[in-house]
């Protein structure tokens, strides 16, 4: 016998709790509220964080869209779309525009978001000062005590090796003046769209318990030295070899046989929503 | 003339567990070396009061377990002190008792005022981070963005302390123990402090080594007048680098004064055991 499932996975007491943490989360931005995170059908680590916050913020008005690595359609989007719609019956989108809450993994999409829409991060290592004490005790009384030196020498460490920082994704990022935060392992480049969005922004670690927000129009500083300072990855002089995009973030694709390179937009709702307006203005001139 | 001290420490109280009847009060208690023989409380530090005074190298001596280390924990904030007041003269915390300020004011007297230097380098250097970056951590922690002077101030400490350039970029846990104590002697020297805390910086070294760490705080001490507290249970060590000492026993002072005095004419029974059980 198959029973019928409750709206959106959850049982309302859990998505209470997890409302509540997503609450004080808000209330103190870049803060890792700790939350008791469930046992979901997928496994920890694969978006169980940001899968837990929207299941329990998603409603039946809402519009979702997911994405992987920048695209829809890869395996681990499709699968959380999937089980949301199930559970839910909301409609899905591709569209960033249309979609009211976006469950992302490393990408927060091209088109700048609004303020009616959420944007859930899944975030794998929530704690930016891990690497500097193991012990969770003493990451927690570092932020209490608003001690971030630690943060700061990862990232004096890299220059010190490299002669830059290179931190390729999850560089840290001071939220509000005051917490230091890990902003998922977002490129260095959707770094800038955290400071003053539009949009919410929720992050959810499945596996490490944690849930933390940017609320919005909130300060989002990315961390840089005087004579080193922030600087997010540079495409200079390439473009998209589909729509032709240049101020986006290009992955790099190496042909096995030939060994060119090419570039190609990383958002892939972005990058046919681009393909889709030229086709239809070409067809506009054409019949002109 | 009457030089203000940098530090004046009163009536510093340490005490492991809660104290019983038996030995709750000062006056009356007795103790069986420094714990109660009834409840089994350890009060490793007792009304300990002395001063340190600007460019002066107080040596603290006394046999294991005597409350020496723990108390300079204390001081660092490493460990919670029981009792008593510390004052630092320093515009920041002018006639303030430290020990009672909050736990970010006491960061900040951690690394704007203080430099220590543990008796295991574990304690004071992280071994996975370079031993540039080490020494560049305090720096960070007091307000340091720029990396070329943090990087330039770090090349000078290391030459002071005769690490070689070309390994400023390997982690110290590469190095000797001797090496290893050096950075961070230069970590703790990174900020200028006006007070830096050594514990036992030379137990475990070979003598050869030992003798140029030792060289070292010396030059140290009289190029920046850095005022010291050495703790030491070695009286050479204590006889080569402390203008005055203090000799400790179960948690209590029991003899103070110029180093040359104590070693030459010790008065208290022990110190007297102890000078005279040197080699």
């Amino acid at each position: 016998m198959k029973t019928k499932t409750h709206f959106a996975f959850f049982d309302e007491g859990s998505k209470k709790e997890i409302r509540r943490a997503t609450l004080k989360a808000v209330a103190i931005p870049g803060y890792q509220v700790p939350f008791a995170s469930r046992e979901m059908p997928i496994a920890r680590g694969w978006g169980t964080g940001g899968l837990q916050l929207t299941l329990s913020l998603i409603g039946k008005n809402d519009v979702l869209k997911v994405i992987d690595q920048g695209a829809d359609e890869s395996v681990n989007a499709v699968s959380i779309k999937k089980l949301v719609q199930h559970t839910t019956g909301v409609p899905l989108t591709e569209s960033t525009t249309d979609a009211t809450i976006i469950q992302s993994r490393h990408r927060i999409p091209e088109l700048p978001l609004k303020s009616d829409q959420i944007l859930v991060l899944q975030v794998p290592n929530p704690e930016p000062l891990r690497k500097v004490d193991a012990r969770e005790y003493m990451t927690k009384r570092m932020h209490a005590e608003d001690d971030y030196s630690g943060a700061w020498l990862i990232l004096f460490e890299q220059i010190m090796r490299y002669g830059k920082m290179t931190t390729g994704a999850a560089h840290p990022v001071y939220v509000n003046g005051r917490y230091v935060m890990a902003p998922s392992p977002i490129p260095r480049f959707d770094n800038p769209k955290m400071h003053q969005s539009e949009a919410l922004i929720l992050l959810g670690a499945g596996r490490e318990k944690k849930i933390y927000a940017v609320p919005p129009y909130t300060n989002v500083e990315s961390l840089g030295f005087e004579d080193y300072p922030f600087t997010v990855e540079s495409f200079e002089g390439e473009q998209c070899h589909l729509c032709g995009a240049t101020e986006v973030f290009l992955d790099e694709l190496i042909d096995p046989d030939s060994c060119e390179r090419t570039y190609q937009c990383n958002d892939t709702s972005h990058c046919i929503e681009r393909l889709n307006s030229k086709e239809a203005e070409e067809v506009e001139k054409s019949y002109a | 003339m009457h030089e203000t001290p940098i530090l004046r420490v009163r009536n510093l109280e340490k005490q492991f567990g809660q104290g019983c009847p038996d030995c709750k009060d000062k006056e009356s208690r007795s103790l069986e070396k420094n714990y109660c023989s009834a409840c089994g409380t350890v009060y490793a530090v007792r009304d300990v009061s002395f001063d340190l005074f600007p460019g002066e190298v107080l040596g603290i001596v006394g046999e294991s377990g005597s409350g020496k280390s723990t108390m300079l924990q204390g001081l660092y904030f490493d460990a919670e002190i029981t009792g008593g007041e510390v004052y630092i003269d320093h515009p920041a915390v002018l006639d303030k008792n430290v020990l009672e300020l909050s736990s970010q004011q006491k960061r900040y007297i951690r690394n704007y005022l203080y430099g220590m230097v543990y008796q295991n380098p574990v304690h004071g250097l992280k071994m996975k981070f370079s031993s540039v970056g080490n020494i560049a951590e305090k720096m960070i922690a007091a307000g340091g963005r720029n990396v070329s002077s943090i990087e330039a101030r770090s090349k000078t400490l290391l030459e002071k302390v005769h690490i070689p350039l070309r390994r400023m970029k390997e982690e110290p846990r590469n190095f000797s123990g001797g090496m290893q104590q050096r950075v961070q002697i230069a970590k703790a020297l990174s900020n200028n402090p006006p007070i830096l805390f050594l514990d036992e910086v030379t137990t475990g070294l070979d003598l050869s080594v030992q003798a140029s760490v030792l060289d070292l705080i010396k030059q140290i001490q009289r190029d920046l007048h850095i005022s010291m507290i050495v703790v030491s249970h070695d009286l050479a060590v204590i006889r080569m680098l402390a203008d005055r000492s203090i000799v400790m026993l179960n948690g209590t002072i029991i003899e103070k004064g110029l180093t040359d005095q104590i070693l030459e004419d010790p008065q208290h029974e022990y110190t007297q055991q102890l000078v005279y059980s040197l080699l």
